[in-house]
């Protein structure tokens, strides 16, 4: 359920992109996802086969990117990232906590057209 | 001939922009909008209630109650002496903007000066959808452990306050405060954490100032 309002807005950005451009087909859409923000590749992949049929984007190749989250202490400045992707204690030093430097994305990068 | 096609759009600017667009209906009638999200259980409708309850005379407070279904906590709301919107997601696990946007039309906005939004009981997704809110406020609850703010950092990082509710419990639990507040900490430098319990109605004045303030 989580993803299939995300993979929606996936669809309807790279459909009004292909139709910008005039373009018949979608063969493949490229799209950045953060870890931090829970979104599952493969969640994404099961809607998007589902909401694209019928659209200029049936059967297009969906690449996702996935961003490391990337932290930075606050203590030693050492950038990490966390243990599983949640747990925010610096391996170099053990203090607790950082500045979140990447993690967050979530964005349609590209899309490949005919 | 396949050509590929510069996008770099937020996939969710669509729910953005309406965000936006709630957000200067908010500011035109002056109205200071805080989100409320937290896991199903952890007590936000109490804490709703609690501030309807202690800011009554100081603040006109609205609510927009967000839920898979029934008008379970509308009622509730309403009983309360403020008034409420219901949105049923149906089964969807978070609101977005739209929804809100919808909600706005069964409030009377230019009577308000605070707006309360319930989210639907989840700490994942409705973080990532702005609502077009001012502040984002956490509730946290004793029982669910003091581990929530390592496991859910996406979520605590966005936050304006982190509300600890149930702190009654603290006597009959292993849950460390001083560990959650490290947990807060970690992951936001910001949000101003309230221990309360709206059952008792301990720590509640800090928060209501804040709530008033914001």
């Amino acid at each position: 359920m989580h993803e299939l309002a995300i993979t929606q807005s996936v669809l309807d950005i790279a459909v009004g992109q292909a139709q910008r451009h005039g373009a018949r087909r979608i063969t493949a859409v490229n799209l950045v996802v953060g870890e931090l923000t829970g979104y599952v590749p493969d969640s994404i992949q099961f809607y998007f086969d589902l909401l694209s049929r019928g659209t200029p984007a049936e059967a297009a190749a969906l690449n996702v990117r996935r961003v490391p989250t990337q932290v930075r202490c606050r203590q030693c400045r050492a950038e990490f990232r966390p243990e599983e992707g949640v747990l925010w204690v610096c391996p170099a030093c053990g203090g607790l906590g950082g500045d979140l430097l990447s993690g967050n994305e979530l964005l349609v990068e590209s899309i490949e057209v005919e | 001939m396949t050509v590929q096609i510069p996008v770099v759009e937020q996939v969710l600017s669509a729910n953005d922009q309406i965000a936006l667009q709630n957000r200067s209906v908010f500011d035109r009638y002056g109205i200071a909008v805080v989100n409320f999200m937290a896991s199903p259980g952890a007590g936000k409708t109490s804490l709703v209630l609690r501030s309807i309850e202690g800011l009554r005379g100081r603040r006109r407070i609205g609510v927009i109650e967000g839920d898979l279904a029934s008008r379970i906590d509308a009622d509730r709301v309403a009983a309360a002496g403020a008034p409420a919107v219901q949105i049923n997601t149906g089964g969807g696990c978070h609101l977005d903007a739209p929804q809100v946007a919808d909600a706005l039309a069964g409030l009377p906005l230019a009577e308000l000066d605070l707006l309360l939004i319930e989210n639907v009981g989840n700490l994942v997704c409705p973080t990532n959808f702005l609502l077009g809110e001012h502040r984002r406020v956490l509730v946290a609850s004793v029982p669910e452990g003091d581990d929530k703010p390592l496991k859910y950092p996406g979520s605590f990082v966005t936050m304006d306050a982190v509300v600890l509710n149930k702190i009654d419990l603290l006597p009959f639990v292993d849950f460390d405060v001083a560990a959650f507040e490290r947990g807060v900490r970690a992951v936001n430098q910001r949000a101003p954490i309230f221990l309360l319990s709206c059952r008792t109605g301990e720590g509640l004045e800090p928060w209501l100032e804040w709530l008033a303030a914001a």
